[in-house]
């Protein structure tokens, strides 16, 4: 194998790239997986309230050890804890909160996403497995900015953002920005505009691993994350 | 005297029928029944549609049913959570059958029918293979897909307090379905970790009021 004149992100560090465009004052649902990670880099300082689709409203950290509460999950089930301001709602309330435009970010996970922003995340149709979709399709349509946050290729390499998905949409056009492990892009009318690389990447090599036509930003810049261990808030 | 307290699970649930609908609240392993589902078990009926989050975990609660091949018929959003091998079987063998349905889509359409409405038109699954065989309408420029009400004969519901009339009180993320399901059944039994006297509870922090609360049991510990 040749060697690469460039590092991807990792897991940690897309998270963190993700977690520096939620704002002050944003109410933010992060998906299961690399999303969840987000949580933990948002600049100290900075005041983001996140709601988990199971009727948390400012939910926490994870627990220390031994302070785990069996009546705290997060959307994965995993045990979660509530921040200071923090409360409850039924889950027909957490979904209207989601579905009727009251989250400002959704960051989410992503098999595929096309050059117009469909987004496939719920199913590869493995004839072995029961389907699940969960909150996925709700969380990609009621949003304010719709984020995704995934590898840019598959594990053998090939383009995961396509001109048109291969498995089935979740939504359709929903996708605003996309946090890969090489670049970050933006959904445009006019296309995918490339808004930052990382170091020692090239437009042409990024295209080679990109199905739809990529356009360079004029103000592009270096997509330079810290260390993943100086990334994390005190 | 109104007194929605009963003194067994097993009078909880007495009365359902075969070919019921159940709802079953909870999000994975919280907040779910599982003392009135093992009661459902033991009661007997079969041929039942489960409306649930998730599909049960290990060979308790849900699971148990399902193993014991008492369900029909699964709607939920996401079986694929914990130990889920028990419907995972039942499903490859073709024994019961799955409605999918997204999550806030499940919920609303239980609360549709709770509020008494014939339905809804939502943007989630429009354009999906969800959506399929489904009425859509173009609202404002945007494809919806309409849904309808879904109610159920029995609801299975997990509370922290109740009092005699069966207002009820909640714990953290332990609400979660609870609250709309126990609007949108016909039966709702509520299991309880403890009793209180009327009164006792802020009428300020009563989270599902009685009237729609038809009986009451205390599980756990002060059982």
């Amino acid at each position: 194998m040749i060697p690469k004149s460039w590092q991807p992100l990792t897991r940690e560090q897309m998270a963190w790239r993700a977690a520096q465009d939620l704002k002050e004052g944003d109410y933010v649902n992060l998906g299961i997986g690399i999303p969840t990670l987000a949580a933990s880099y948002v600049p100290p300082g900075r005041e983001v309230i996140f709601h988990s689709e199971n009727g948390i409203l400012g939910m926490g950290p994870k627990p220390e050890p031994g302070k785990e509460d069996p009546n705290m999950v997060d959307a994965g089930k995993n045990k979660t804890t509530l921040v200071p301001g923090g409360c409850f709602v039924h889950h027909a309330d957490a979904f209207l909160m989601i579905r009727g435009g009251h989250l400002d970010v959704s960051l989410l996970g992503a098999f595929e996403v096309s050059e117009s922003g469909d987004l496939a995340n719920w199913t590869t149709e493995d004839p072995a497995f029961p389907p699940g979709v969960g909150g996925a399709m709700d969380l990609a349509v009621g949003a304010r900015a719709i984020r995704v946050i995934m590898e840019h290729t598959s594990k053998r390499g090939e383009p995961r953002i396509l001109k048109a998905c291969t498995y089935p949409l979740t939504a359709a056009a929903c996708v605003k920005r996309i946090y890969s492990n090489l670049a970050v892009i933006d959904v445009t009318p006019q296309g995918l505009l490339v808004i930052e690389m990382i170091a020692g990447m090239t437009l042409e090599k990024l295209q080679a691993s990109t199905e739809p036509r990529l356009q360079l930003a004029p103000d592009w810049q270096v997509l330079a994350p810290p260390e993943a261990s100086e990334a994390r808030a005190a | 005297m109104i007194d929605k307290r009963v003194n067994t699970t097993a009078e909880a649930v007495a009365g359902v029928r075969d070919g019921s609908t159940v709802l079953v609240a909870g999000f994975g392993a919280v907040g779910v029944a599982d003392h009135l589902l093992d009661a459902l078990h033991e009661q007997g009926a079969r041929e039942l549609t489960i409306v649930a989050n998730n599909s049960g975990n290990g060979d308790y609660g849900l699971a148990r049913l399902i193993n014991a091949g008492r369900v029909r018929k699964v709607i939920c959003s996401y079986p694929r959570s914990g130990d889920y091998s028990a419907f995972l079987n039942a499903y490859r063998a073709k024994s019961l059958e799955l409605e999918l349905v997204p999550q806030g889509t499940i919920s609303e359409r239980m609360r549709c029918h709770a509020a008494g409405l014939g339905g809804f038109f939502s943007p989630v699954s429009a354009g999906t293979k969800l959506a399929e065989g489904k009425e859509t309408r173009e609202i404002d420029g945007r494809l919806h897909v309409f849904e309808k009400p879904l109610k159920g004969d029995v609801a299975l519901i997990k509370a922290n307090k109740a009092d005699r009339w069966g207002n009820l009180t909640y714990i953290k993320s332990a609400r979660n379905f609870n609250p709309v399901m126990a609007m949108a059944a016909d039966l709702t039994v509520v299991e309880v970790d403890a009793m209180v006297e009327l009164g006792e509870l802020d009428p300020e922090a009563v989270v599902t009021p009685s009237i729609f609360v038809d009986r009451v049991v205390v599980v756990g510990a002060d059982a």
